[in-house]
């Protein structure tokens, strides 16, 4: 049976209902089990600490203590499910899979194991007060009854000899007990917040790792488109292409058998020939379209060069490369993002120079390609340039570009990854 | 003359057994990857080595990296390179080994012109060299270069025939002119690229074929 809200959620919500909820005996039990979590804890860990470092010279210790942040994570792991006694709310784990050792999380578990050690004995005493402040009153007309019944005090005698005062006194313990139930909850509730603060993600950095996983989902989208298109490229160069070109030779051999024959026949056999042969070089534009076979073999150096080349203006080629080649989407978008700047260039700059330049850091690349054309390019204008954005950030880069009117046109792309 | 045939693709490699029979050569051994081709090599020591550029494991260049092996390691079996894409730096990889002789690159299509095929085929297989017009076109074309722009039309016509690997006599029948007229422009290009002139004509296609890789950097 758990209950709804945050543990304050019924002090504040219904503070008149609070006393006959299942609230106070939830914090009672919270309470007192903290102090024996803490007992085992402490007591675990002192073990693990002795033992591990003295047996330290023979071996045996140095796996001893790296239990010690396991023991932390399970302290967190017991303390989160028991947080579900007084707060109702989810608590999620705030562990990223990484070492123990080297997440805050594990760290933030032993801090709060090392609160517990405090306030639990403190909790302990403080309940065992509120026990006999309450209970006393509370049970001073059946005193007498009682088999054991302690009666040191004589004021108190004079109490449970009186039934009148004795129901009075009982009166006052139930009131006691009415203003001990909103004290237990509410220290409960302090410490059950704090626990939460210490225990489980904070609110942003979930946020944040919710963010991460966005990118990186994008990211393998993004790798999937890629090794689709060359899956793609793959199917159409291993079938359509070779049968196209197959065809070509034996149409070839065919005008060959066919020299000297009737001329009609022998032109038909050439128009044929030279169709395959135009179908065959609008498949070989499509394919390198698709993904450029010399991309996967010379990477993005070898790829840019033959772009540059096939651009009807002259552009100088420079290449600062020396960390690797970068993920096959993060080559693939420079790759694309490069031709259409040089595509873009020829078109619309007038230039009678440009220059490609790439550049590397460790996982860093960039890609700069610029002209000394009439400038004024507009995003707007085209969505070549908004297609070229978006496909570079979907592998986390950047794109920027520098064209005032009549001042040449620099495109800037870069891309960081983590291999 | 003995051919060893390396495509990975079935319906290529008969296509290219038929032509080559058909034409009076011998295929001494057709095969699907490169360490096979590398094989069949070593046992056959073939005239000529026709190899397709992309082939297993890895379809990526290693065609091509058998190809130059087999240039070091038989420098006296040619090697023809067919690939199904224009890529220069194939080509000019190519032709720095052994200084362009014995080897060619034809794009794949090229296949389908029996005649420049077997030409090709043959000149490499002389120990000359043959490379695809269309990248003689592409190191021509798109350049700045004072001394191509000192040449006359005629004269690049020449050039990029001389590129390809042609002799003077096939130049002069592709031109329809005298093996005089071609030698006269020969001259001429040697002296406005500032070459060293030279008489023989696998020494030339390197020449020329230098001057447009480094003039294109």
């Amino acid at each position: 049976m758990g209950i709804e809200g945050g543990p304050w959620e019924g002090l504040v919500r219904a503070p008149a209902r609070v006393p006959l909820s299942s609230r106070p005996w939830r914090s009672v039990a919270y309470l007192l089990g903290g102090f024996l979590v803490a007992l085992v804890w402490l007591a675990g860990t002192v073990v693990l600490l002795v033992v591990g470092v003295v047996t330290v010279p023979i071996v045996v210790g140095v796996p001893l203590l790296r239990l010690l942040p396991r023991w932390a994570e399970t302290l967190g792991r017991v303390e989160r499910a028991r947080l579900r006694l007084v707060d109702g709310r989810p608590a999620p784990d705030p562990h990223h899979g990484r070492p123990l050792l080297r997440e805050a999380a594990t760290w933030r578990e032993a801090g709060h194991g090392l609160l517990l050690c405090l306030l639990g004995p403190l909790n302990a005493v403080a309940l065992l007060v509120l026990a006999l402040l309450v209970g006393g009153p509370l049970l001073a007309p059946f005193w007498r009854l009682l088999p054991f019944a302690p009666s040191a005090n004589p004021s108190w005698q004079k109490v449970t000899s009186d039934p009148a005062l004795a129901w009075g006194a009982s009166l006052a313990g139930l009131v006691l007990l009415v203003l001990a139930a909103y004290l237990v909850t509410a220290v409960a509730a302090a410490e059950a917040g704090l626990a939460r603060t210490l225990l489980t993600q904070p609110p942003e950095e979930e946020l944040e790792l919710r963010l991460i996983e966005v990118d990186r989902s994008r990211a393998r989208l993004a790798d999937a488109f890629d090794s689709e298109r060359r899956r793609l490229e793959r199917d159409l160069h291993d079938g359509t292409q070779q049968r196209l070109t197959g065809l070509m030779m034996t149409l070839g051999l065919v005008k060959m058998e066919l020299a000297g024959a009737d001329p009609e026949a022998r032109k038909l056999v050439e128009r044929a020939h030279r169709e395959a042969g135009e179908t065959l070089a609008e498949l070989q534009d499509l394919v390198r379209g698709i993904h450029p076979p010399i991309l996967t073999d010379r990477g993005l150096e070898g790829a840019l060069a033959e772009a540059a080349e096939r651009c009807p203006v002259p552009v100088t080629v420079r290449v600062e490369t020396s960390h690797g080649r970068p993920p096959e989407s993060v080559e693939s978008a420079l790759y694309f993002a490069g031709c259409e700047a040089l595509t873009n260039l020829a078109k619309h700059s007038g230039a009678s120079g440009a220059e490609l330049l790439l550049r590397d850091a460790p996982g860093r690349i960039v890609l700069q390609v610029s002209d000394d054309g009439a400038g004024g390019a507009d995003t707007a204008a085209g969505t070549g340039l908004v297609g070229l954005a978006d496909r570079v950030a979907a592998v986390g880069g950047t794109v920027s570009l520098s064209s005032p009117e009549g001042g040449g046109t620099t495109l800037r792309v870069e891309v960081t990854w983590t291999s | 003359m003995d051919v060893v045939i390396a495509d990975d693709a079935v319906l290529l490699r008969e296509g290219l057994r038929h032509i080559l029979e058909r034409f009076g050569h011998r295929v001494v051994a057709s095969v699907g990857d490169a360490p096979s081709l590398l094989a069949a090599v070593d046992r056959h020591l073939p005239d000529v080595a026709v190899v397709d550029v992309r082939m297993p494991p890895g379809f990526r260049d290693e065609g091509l990296r058998a190809a130059l092996r087999i240039r070091t390691e038989h420098p006296k079996v040619a090697v023809l390179v067919l690939s199904q894409y224009v890529e220069r730096s194939y080509a000019l990889e190519l032709l720095e080994s052994g200084s362009g002789r014995g080897v060619g690159y034809l794009l794949k299509n090229r296949v389908g012109e029996i005649e420049d095929f077997l030409d090709a085929v043959t000149r490499v297989a002389a120990g000359g060299t043959a490379i695809d017009p269309t990248v003689v076109v592409r190191l021509l074309e798109n350049r700045q270069d004072p001394g191509l722009e000192r040449l006359t039309p005629r004269e690049r016509e020449v050039l990029a025939l001389m590129a390809e690997g042609r002799s003077n006599s096939a130049i002069a029948r592709e031109l329809v002119v005298t093996e005089a007229a071609v030698l006269k422009h020969v001259g001429n290009i040697f002296a406005k690229l500032l070459l060293e002139p030279s008489d023989e004509e696998h020494r030339r296609v390197a020449a020329v074929l230098r001057y447009l890789r480094e003039g294109a950097r």
